[in-house]
């Protein structure tokens, strides 16, 4: 599966200071000056990207190498390893990168051109907007009410506890940091999260480091549902794997943005606003989008807040979810939700 | 009034823009203040709201202290800039959680007042606030300090915008004053320049008072003005009158002196009692000449001043004058020929001066003339009017021309006829009130003169 093991580089950022691992490293090979982008995006999804990108500007060589988001954390903040661009879907890290002084400003007419909220400080570009998702098995929903919100949810999940139990999925927000992302912007933005987890809790959910796991469990039907799955990973599925649904709650839904920025220690910075350039107009090629699966930030888009879909806000905001403290007194009681027994 | 250090506009212009930059400075200065002090002041609301939210959500667990930073305490300092933010948490002076370098603001803290500093950390200018809190855990008090720190970059753009703004209206209020104020000067001066033009525009003998309104400032200099005129105006016109006076009483006199004369000449027989007596004569005649012509020259003066014109045709003028000196060319057997157009002409004018005019032409063309010549008078012209007098006399000398038509000023062909040397004086001064001229030549071909009176046509 060209996706399987995108969900995978999203991994928990919790035992960080464990020297950075290059999962992946590939290099285009093309021009003479070099751009080194360090990702947690599989290279399958950004191969596409990488070579229009280079159709364009062909004295430009690539090397692309894959890490985790606390991978790239250590790597950045810690190791003070040499890239020139860092794309991320944790937004969090992003923004303490910034915040820290780690990143450098970057201004162009194209990232001029990109909503207010899908930059920070012109140091973080967000250029997808990929919504957190209710990923559902078509066949024993075809007898149940499918839910429209969280508190539809939860009675469903109480109403038949016979056939959610040890079938319901969930990202486990000790393992993953993008888990930890929508659990947390969850917890803020609705009263019913705590109950949902603890009802997800009593039914003995299965926990997963990654969305495509869960997606291929209930897709076997070993899951009857999986909560807080990548939108964008989902839809792509859906081509190739009958038996699931994809359904966004009607009363928010978080929208992950991931983003780029140039470390301060990068080298070829020009290359890198090229790079940036070129994510930050992917709604202008809609080719790309479709070979990607990446919906793109759209430029006309008015800021989230008055829908239903909410963009994390980039901003200090998300550093209140990277306190140790906070962190751990979340996790604590995450936990006691989710693991009742 | 310009380049002179006296201008009164200028130095009021420049005064008035002084006043204007100042107080486009005090503005400027004024702005920047309020509105950079009202900027900050906001930033450390801000800065103090959020280390105190942080503060209210501290709790002791079991023992230890605890903080569940609020997610509003940190996003509400990225509301209004895309400033940097840090944050420590301190229990008893050691790190509870937060950027664990981040400085503590100097000072004396006193618990629940927020206490505010601005220092360097990580090459950005932070201003800081420390909040701090006394809680109690396990049965024993524990000093908090919460720290919240923010860059400056927001407030550096805000008050750059602030400047640039205050410095736009400050220069734009500076120079719509000054525009304001050359207006206002010019306003406050235009009596005086009114008064000055008013004062150019007249005629070299117009003393009447100035009638223009004047300001009460300029009553003092108009009235001054006004009666040194008056003095002025009322000296030449006692001159003038006693001018006439003089010339009239002196010629009645000299009437009888010569007639007088004139019998005793025939009754004398020696010779040179004849000479002597004939001398006699021909100064009485010059001098009564002298006081007619004075005369004439006088009320020629007089009533160019006060010009009442109407519409004379030229060709009546010259015939009633060839009437009226018609005996007198007959005397000595000389002819006039006028020669007049068939259209009539128009020349706004004094008839009575016109006709003085043309009678001294005629009079000195029969004057010096030699007996049984011709004189030929025409009259052409459609703008301009010119009335041309040739005789066949002695003609001009041409040294002479240039200053005959001075007061009392005669040629060196004169011989002895009798004259006082005003006869061109007045043709010119009366050719002069009426905007024309008076042309001065010997005729090239016959040698005589040919005086031409230019008057403008209507
Ligand atoms: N037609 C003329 N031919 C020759 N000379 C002339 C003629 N008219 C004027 N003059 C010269 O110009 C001079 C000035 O003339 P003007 O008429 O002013 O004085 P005047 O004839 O001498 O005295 P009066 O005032 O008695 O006429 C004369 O003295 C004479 O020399
Ligand atoms: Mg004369």
């Amino acid at each position: 599966m060209r996706y399987a093991c995108f969900a995978l580089l999203l991994t928990w950022w919790a035992g960080s200071s464990a020297a950075f691992d290059i999962e992946e490293s590939h290099s285009y090979p093309a021009g003479a000056s070099e751009l080194r982008i360090l990702s947690t995006a599989d290279q399958a999804v950004f191969d596409p990207i990488l070579r229009s990108f280079q159709a364009e500007n062909p004295e430009i060589s690539i090397v692309y190498d894959v890490a985790g988001s606390t991978g790239v954390m250590a790597a950045i903040q810690d190791e003070g390893a040499l890239y020139d661009l860092v794309i991320s879907s944790a937004m969090d890290l992003q923004t303490k990168l910034a915040n820290d002084g780690l990143a450098q400003a970057y201004l162009s007419e194209a990232t001029a051109r990109l909503p207010a909220w899908a930059s920070w400080r012109d140091m973080v570009f967000a250029f997808t907007q990929e919504p957190a998702v209710l990923v559902v098995n078509d066949r024993l929903f075809r007898d149940l009410e499918t839910p429209r919100n969280r508190a539809g949810l939860i009675e469903l999940l109480r109403g038949n506890p016979q056939v959610f139990r040890g079938r319901i999925g969930t990202y486990d927000v000790r393992r993953s940091g993008l888990g930890y992302l929508f659990a947390t912007q969850d917890s803020r933005n609705t009263e019913s999260y705590w109950r949902l987890t603890e009802v997800m809790g009593r039914l003995e959910t299965q926990l997963y480091c990654c969305s495509g796991e869960m997606i291929t469990d209930v897709a076997s039907g070993d899951l009857a549902l999986a909560y807080n799955v990548l939108g964008s990973y989902a839809r792509v599925r859906l081509k190739d794997t009958p038996g699931i649904r994809v359904v966004e709650m009607e009363d928010f839904v978080s929208v992950m943005l991931r983003s780029a920025l140039i470390p301060m220690n990068a080298r070829a910075v020009e290359e890198a606003g090229l790079m940036i350039d070129f994510l930050a107009g992917m709604s202008n090629r809609p080719e790309l989008v479709q070979a990607t699966g990446l919906p793109p930030v759209s430029l006309d888009a008015r800021d989230g807040d008055e829908s239903v879909l909410r963009p994390i806000r980039l901003g200090p905001g998300l550093l209140v979810f990277l306190d140790r403290m906070r962190r751990e007194t979340f996790l604590r009681s995450w936990v006691s939700s989710v693991e009742q027994e | 009034m310009n380049g002179s250090t006296l201008s009164i506009r200028r130095r009021l212009v420049i005064q008035l823009a002084l006043v204007a930059a100042l107080l486009s400075v005090a503005f400027f200065l004024t702005v920047r203040g309020v509105a950079g002090n009202a900027t900050e002041q906001t930033q450390d609301n801000i800065l103090a709201a959020s280390a105190t939210s942080i503060a209210d959500a501290l709790y002791s667990d079991n023992g230890s202290v605890r903080v569940e930073i609020p997610y509003s305490a940190l996003s509400m300092l990225g509301t209004v800039s895309e400033d940097r933010v840090f944050y420590h948490v301190i229990l008893d002076g050691k790190t509870l959680t937060g950027y664990d370098d981040l400085p503590v603001p100097e000072g004396q803290s006193r618990p629940g007042v927020p206490l505010f500093d601005t220092y360097s950390y990580r090459g950005d200018s932070l201003r800081a606030v420390v909040v701090t809190r006394t809680l109690a855990a396990a049965n024993q008090p524990r000093r908090v300090e919460v720290v919240v720190a923010q860059t400056r970059l927001g407030l550096a753009a805000i008050s750059s915008r602030i400047t640039t703004t205050a410095t736009a209206i400050g220069v734009a209020f500076f120079l719509v004053a000054t525009a304001l104020s050359a207006l206002a000067a010019q306003n406050a001066l235009r009596p005086l320049s009114r008064l000055a033009e008013a004062m150019a525009r007249r005629g070299p003998k117009d003393l009447r008072p100035v009638s223009a309104e004047a300001p009460s400032e300029l009553a003092p200099l108009v009235g001054g003005l006004n009666s040194f005129m008056s003095r002025l105006s009322a000296a030449l016109g006692r001159s003038e009158d006693l001018i006439v006076e003089a010339a009239h009483r002196v010629r009645t006199p000299l009437a009888t002196v010569r007639t007088q004369a004139e019998v005793v000449h025939l009754q004398m027989e020696k010779p040179q009692n004849r000479q002597a007596l004939r001398q006699m004569i021909r100064a009485i005649d010059e001098s009564s000449r002298s006081a007619g012509q004075l005369l004439d020259h006088a009320m020629v003066t007089l009533r160019s001043d006060h010009l009442e014109t109407e519409i004379v045709n030229p060709a009546d003028l010259l015939r009633e004058v060839v009437d009226r000196l018609g005996p007198t060319a007959d005397l000595r057997d000389i002819s006039i020929r006028l020669d007049l157009p068939d259209q009539p002409l128009r020349v706004r004018g004094d008839p009575i001066l016109l006709q003085n005019a043309v009678r001294n032409i005629l009079d000195n063309a029969i004057k010096y003339s030699p007996a049984e010549t011709d004189i030929a008078i025409s009259l052409s012209g459609d703008d301009i009017c010119r009335m041309t007098f040739c005789d066949q006399g002695r003609g001009f000398e041409a040294a002479d021309i240039a200053r005959l038509p001075d007061r009392f000023s005669r040629g060196t062909n004169v011989g002895d006829v009798v004259g006082s040397g005003l006869g061109l004086t007045i043709v010119t001064d009366v050719a002069r009130a009426h905007g024309g001229s008076l042309e001065i030549a010997t005729d090239p071909k016959g040698g005589g003169a040919c005086v031409t009176l230019v008057l403008p046509c209507c």
